[in-house]
């Protein structure tokens, strides 16, 4: 065979063939996954410039801690309330779901199980709010601060056990096996081995739950709306005043005050929501270096 | 691997035409007969682990089949042979570590102090109580050097003395000097020897009655392998000991008694099973069986 070389060895160093075509086309590639993910960013930043433009003048101390109409301070009282109440509700709950799935599921339950804890995820909230409404409003023929916490606890529930499945999925399966060649029952195991090491993504994924409850607004329109928001209510057998609601209801108002009232509102809970993630991610990566030794 | 099976296949069983290759033959004195024998020998003590007639199938692939073997009390039986002819599967099905192994199935019975560990109303954390196991790679528990041993005891409700409980494992272990003054530190920040000694501390510190251990040295390094073979002599008497090992020189140093593992291609597509088993100078100077002698000598590579 009289091969010839693809390429004289003593050539400078220059592209040669099509070497000059393909790194044009992945500069292209690369510039467009580059403009793409400067778009997305970009867009967030506006929402964020402009929430931070027009809210920041509505700030004050008494719009943080007073009633209506001066301040928003019963809603976020309210809004702390009523997302406690639902993540007390969901996250036990949730993690019970995580530990069947992991630890005991396995067979032909488990792909049902997290078909529907996904399908969960992406319920349009105003129909978990419908729901809850038909289930707790009207028999009880009242809006509630715990009726709004039964439907965030369902808007909550998959995140918080899809988010600990995923870290119980992380604790190596060299942790059962050690706790099971002790004669240690599996419950216990979990309990005392695999929970404890599992904690900080658990965490996560409730602080990012709680991020995600603290804004839905369809389900307490219909749920907890009819609220007195000129002092604190914390009674959760009547309607209690939120912040979701609250900017809806002052977006809604005639008067140029209210609106600036609204985004002052959108600021507390933005503000809130990206501290919680912040908080979140700080959490994961302390718990993943954990777990890394 | 293809070597040791095309080798099995070569010897055969025509080469020793009265022994069944699943016979286990456990000579009880320095003199016994050298030749094949075809009965059960009496072992000169208590046998803890009676093995009859075991396979093991894990779905449709046969691991190890017809083993039969006696389990001496007190002693260290090594378990040696290539890879890939059983002997992790023999050892893990001793104390039900298989279960949750999908697909596993074992034929035959595994007597236990004359209980067969596998009959209907065995609970296999029982089981696993009585009969502990350090497994090849070491794996502390992410909690404090005191939390890993004293874990065990307090779930299984042995507060009582916990302390002096969990220095004694250490101590047994051989590893509370290095460790006394750090305690509360996390198991995650010792070396790896040191590590293998705490899950050795951490399955004594029950009290089983046989400890198991599966490679226990083959991710350590010389120095760290040489403590744990220390440790298996101080250990020897007081548990009964089975250890699967690669190192046949780990095995002439540490153990009582030797069983050697090969592939058997009699029936086709070859499967695990018990070639030998003897007192470990008989395997090592004189074993009975052409396969042993090969692997013994190292024709095997």
């Amino acid at each position: 065979m009289n091969e010839q070389p693809a390429f004289d060895p003593a050539a400078p160093l220059t592209p040669t063939g099509n070497l000059r075509r393909r790194r044009a086309i992945s500069r292209v590639a690369e510039s467009g996954a580059t403009l793409a993910a400067v778009l997305a960013v970009g867009v967030l930043a506006i929402v964020v410039y402009s929430v931070l433009v027009h809210g920041a003048s509505a700030l004050s101390l008494d719009f943080l801690f007073k009633g209506e109409p001066d301040g928003i301070g019963p809603a976020l009282v309210g809004t702390a309330e009523i997302v406690a109440m639902a993540t007390v509700f969901a996250v036990p709950l949730g993690v019970l779901v995580a530990v069947y799935l992991v630890e005991f599921g396995g067979g032909r339950m488990a792909t049902p199980i997290r078909t529907t804890l996904d399908v969960m995820n992406g319920y349009p909230s105003i129909i978990v709010g419908l729901f809850v409404f038909a289930l707790i409003v009207e028999p009880t023929e009242s809006q509630s601060g715990i009726a709004a916490s039964v439907a965030l606890a369902i808007i909550m529930l998959p995140i918080v056990a899809r988010g600990t499945e995923e870290v119980l999925r992380l604790v190596p399966d060299s942790m059962r096996e050690a706790s099971d060649a002790l004669g240690v029952s599996r419950w216990r195991s979990v309990l005392t081995v695999i929970l404890p090491s599992a904690v900080g993504g658990i965490a996560t994924a409730t602080i990012l739950a709680v991020a995600r409850a603290a804004g839905e607004t369809a389900p307490l329109l219909l749920i907890t709306s009819v609220f007195d928001g000129s002092h604190v209510s914390l009674n959760p057998f009547e309607a209690v005043p939120n912040i979701p609601v609250t900017i809806y209801k002052l977006s809604e108002e005639a008067n140029p005050e209210g609106f600036a009232r609204a985004w002052g509102a959108g600021f507390v809970l933005l503000a809130f929501i990206m501290v919680a993630n912040i908080g979140a991610r700080v959490l994961l990566n302390r718990s993943r270096r954990k777990m890394a030794g | 691997m293809s070597s040791v099976e095309q080798q099995f296949g070569q010897a055969g069983f025509e080469s020793v035409p009265h022994a069944p290759p699943s016979r286990v033959r456990i000579q009880t004195g320095p003199l016994a007969e050298a030749g094949p024998s075809s009965g059960r020998r009496e072992l000169a003590v208590e046998a803890v682990f009676d093995v009859r007639e075991v396979s093991v199938h894990y779905g449709a692939k046969r691991a190890l089949q017809g083993v039969n073997m006696r389990i001496p009390r007190s002693r260290i039986t090594a378990l040696i042979g290539p890879s890939g002819c059983g002997k992790s599967t023999f050892i893990r099905s001793l104390n039900r570590m298989n279960d949750s192994v999908t697909g596993f199935k074992l034929d035959g019975e595994v007597l236990y102090h004359g209980h067969d560990l596998y009959a209907g109303n065995v609970d296999e954390v029982e089981v696993r109580r009585r009969i502990g196991m350090v497994f090849q790679k070491p794996n502390p528990f992410p909690k404090s050097i005191y939390d890993n041993v004293a874990w065990a005891p307090r779930n299984l409700g042995l507060r009582h003395g916990l302390d002096e409980r969990v220095e004694q494992a250490l101590r047994g272990a051989a590893l509370w000097d290095e460790v006394k003054d750090r305690l509360k530190a996390s198991a995650l920040g010792l070396s790896g020897g040191q590590q293998q000694r705490l899950c050795i501390a951490r399955a004594i510190a029950i009290e089983p009655d046989v400890l198991l251990l599966d490679e226990p040295a083959s991710a350590l390094d010389p120095i760290a392998t040489a403590s744990i073979e220390e440790l298996m002599h101080s250990l020897k008497g007081r548990f009964t000991i089975v250890i699967v090992t690669h190192n046949m020189q780990q095995a002439a140093r540490v153990a009582d008694e030797t069983a050697f593992f090969g592939l058997n291609a009699a029936g086709g597509e070859p499967v695990g099973t018990l070639i030998e088993h003897d007192h470990t100078e008989k395997i090592f100077g004189h074993p009975a069986d052409p396969r042993t002698r090969d692997y013994v000598s190292g024709r095997f590579g």
